[in-house]
């Protein structure tokens, strides 16, 4: 593995511990700039943890985080809402603002950052939900009225709205129908072509890992155990590596041409 | 990164014209952060190019493009092509194609307009608060009936009395609420006197605040203040408790596992709150009485003594029951406004708040209503 010349995030030696515990030990790695990294490993092991150290929700007790080679431990204030406003974030439960509408939810990054008029607002807000492959009528539903894979859609919509570099999808396609998943798939990577899209992915989707991913990175005991793309994967010998790409549920996956 | 930020210009929108057409050159980066200029530009650039048979939009000199620029030059597009005119978009390199065709595909349909102000709302409003005013009452009452059947289904069945979740509900609101309620009644109790002492003065009849503080805090105060503390501090807790397990779909996940949710959630609040509030009525009376007798002896001369020896003339043994019998009363009515409105949450936050809000406005009122209702009562029966 080459040293991406120019990561759009970089975790170095990254150390979070709750309690008594090292969720995270000493990790470290590389998010190429427009690539689609999957992040996979044993529930439990951290990956929303690390995404969260990443974005800033979780505080860390040593290390250093650069994104867009910033590090948002140094960064004041402006600088940091600058990069909060290059990034978007799917959270798993999708996080919608139970009192907004879709509209709302979507347009209010939007409104935070762009003076725009209510007819761009609103087009730009239906561009986006067409986008996620939703209907535009959708629109002034509230949260709870929408079924799971819509509040996905309708929460990625929200990520997507001020156009971002970098967008933090955090299980995606957990909860959907196989069809739902593999749309979803296919979305994202239309969306990182079109758009130069850098998607960090948790997941545990294998056919995501297999369709969607550039890269993979494997979290085991607190550090990324393995990074590459899924041919490497496959090729390591590491027993969590072997049972996770070789079990039945892969084999199903990789045996279908 | 930062170089090429520098480097980009913000967008614009050359018009050139081409024999009897006209070219759109776009140029500079098409982005979210030049979204309001670009609008402007995209409008001016209609206007002019609106008489015009044969426009064109040349494109290949966009940097940099994304959703809100590509959706800005497919609505030029669109309006140009509606107006019998030809409108082309040439020069896409094929790293934006997709994102144009992306675009293409959001249609025109128009969204649903939304109702203007007019006289009918207020009225329309007014009218739907009455029936919701009425669907209350009716939910109250049937909860009141689902409790009752609830109980009953204890009588018969005793084991299935939930007796740790009580327990622990009574802790709650009983136990944990003993230091507030003390403190505040006390507070009031001195209050009480101490007005009743500066005015009774001017008659010199400062003795008689005795007889008015034991009548006041047994009969009124004592039950009313606690009752008013339990529905802002315990009413609001249940309506929030049950609103925020409905909105997580776990009142219906005991539902499908064969739980009634009035067995398990509700009836042991309610027993919790018929117990504990008498316990705290009297707790909060004596300490009324204490700081009344207080500021009796320290402001108005009257030694505990001389205080209590007119206590005992003053007030009798009814004064003390009906204050005690409306306490039971006054917890029901508060926990079964608190559980109607918790299991009336909808899914949003805003919802539980409004019922957590609800929840104590409903609950004070009922407590007031019942204590009229309770003075024509004994007023009626003559004690």
């Amino acid at each position: 593995m080459t040293e991406a010349a120019d990561p759009i995030i970089r975790v170095r030696d990254v150390t979070v511990q709750f309690g008594a515990t090292k969720v995270l030990n000493g990790l470290d790695l590389d998010v190429r700039r427009g690539e689609i990294l999957g992040f996979v490993g044993p529930s439990g092991a951290g990956k929303s943890v690390l995404t969260r150290t990443i974005i800033g929700l979780v505080p860390k007790l040593s290390g250093s985080i650069e994104v867009f080679g910033i590090d948002l431990d140094k960064a004041g204030k402006a600088e940091r809402r600058g990069v909060e406003r290059r990034w978007g974030i799917l959270f798993q439960q999708g996080a919608l603002f139970s009192s907004l509408t879709v509209r709302q939810n979507i347009q209010f990054p939007v409104r935070e950052y762009l003076k725009l008029s209510q007819r761009l607002l609103d087009e730009i807000t239906i561009a986006k939900l067409v986008m996620v492959g939703l209907k535009p009528d959708v629109i002034d539903r509230y949260p709870s009225e929408l079924s799971g894979g819509m509040i996905k859609r309708v929460a990625l919509a929200r990520a997507l709205a001020l156009d971002p570099e970098l967008v933090f999808l955090d299980e995606p396609t957990s909860g959907l129908d196989p069809i739902g998943a593999g749309d979803f798939d296919e979305l994202v990577r239309t969306l990182q072509r079109t758009l130069g899209l850098t998607v960090f992915m948790v997941t545990h989707d294998l056919d995501s890992l297999h369709t969607a991913c550039d890269r993979i990175a494997v979290l085991g005991d607190g550090k990324v155990i393995a990074a590459g793309t899924i041919a490497d994967m496959q090729a390591s010998q590491h027993p969590w590596l072997r049972s996770y790409f070789h079990g039945k549920r892969a084999r199903a996956v990789v045996g279908s041409p | 990164m930062t170089q090429q930020i520098a480097l980009e210009g913000g967008p614009s929108l050359e018009r050139i014209a081409r024999g009897e057409g006209l070219a759109l050159c776009a140029s500079g980066s098409w982005t979210a952060r030049f979204a309001p200029a670009l609008e402007r530009l995209v409008a001016e650039a209609e206007q002019i190019a609106d008489s015009k048979p044969n426009v064109s939009i040349d494109v290949s000199g966009i940097a940099r493009l994304d959703t809100f620029g590509a959706w800005l030059i497919e609505r030029l597009r669109r309006n140009l092509g509606q107006d019998g005119a030809e409108a082309r978009i040439s020069g896409l390199s094929t790293n934006y194609a997709s994102l144009v065709d992306e675009v293409r595909q959001v249609g025109t349909a128009e969204l649903p307009p939304k109702s203007g102000l007019s006289l009918r709302g207020p009225i329309e409003k007014l009218g739907r608060t009455m029936y919701a005013f009425f669907d209350d009452i009716v939910a109250l009452i049937s909860m009141m009936g689902a409790v009752l059947a609830g109980l009953g289904r204890i009588v018969i069945r005793p084991t299935s009395f939930r007796l740790t979740s009580t327990v622990h509900h009574l802790e709650q609101v009983c136990w944990r609420a003993v230091p507030i309620i003390v403190l505040i009644t006390f507070l009031i109790g001195c209050i009480v006197a101490q007005q009743g002492i500066f005015h009774f003065r001017k008659f010199g009849a400062d003795v008689f605040v005795v007889d008015m503080l034991g009548v006041l805090v047994l009969r009124e105060l004592g039950v009313l203040l606690v009752s008013i503390m339990v529905a802002g501090r315990s009413g609001s807790a249940y309506t929030a408790e049950l609103g925020s397990m409905k909105m997580r779909e776990e009142i219906d996940a005991l539902r499908t596992m064969g739980f009634d949710p009035i067995d398990v959630l509700i009836v042991p609040r309610l027993i919790a709150l018929v117990l504990a509030v008498p316990i705290l009525t009297f707790l909060g009376a004596m300490a009324a009485l204490y700081g009344g007798g207080l500021v009796a002896w320290v402001y108005g001369g009257v030694d505990p003594e001389a205080f209590l020896l007119r206590l005992r003339d003053a007030i009798s043994i009814d004064h003390f029951t009906v204050g005690m019998i409306k306490a039971p009363v006054m917890a029901a009515v508060i926990g079964i406004v608190a559980c109607v409105e918790g299991l009336a949450v909808q899914g949003s936050a805003e919802s539980l708040g409004r019922h957590t809000t609800a929840s104590v406005v409903k609950s004070i009122f009922f407590v007031i209503v019942m204590d009229g209702v309770f003075a024509i009562f004994f007023a009626g029966i003559g004690i």
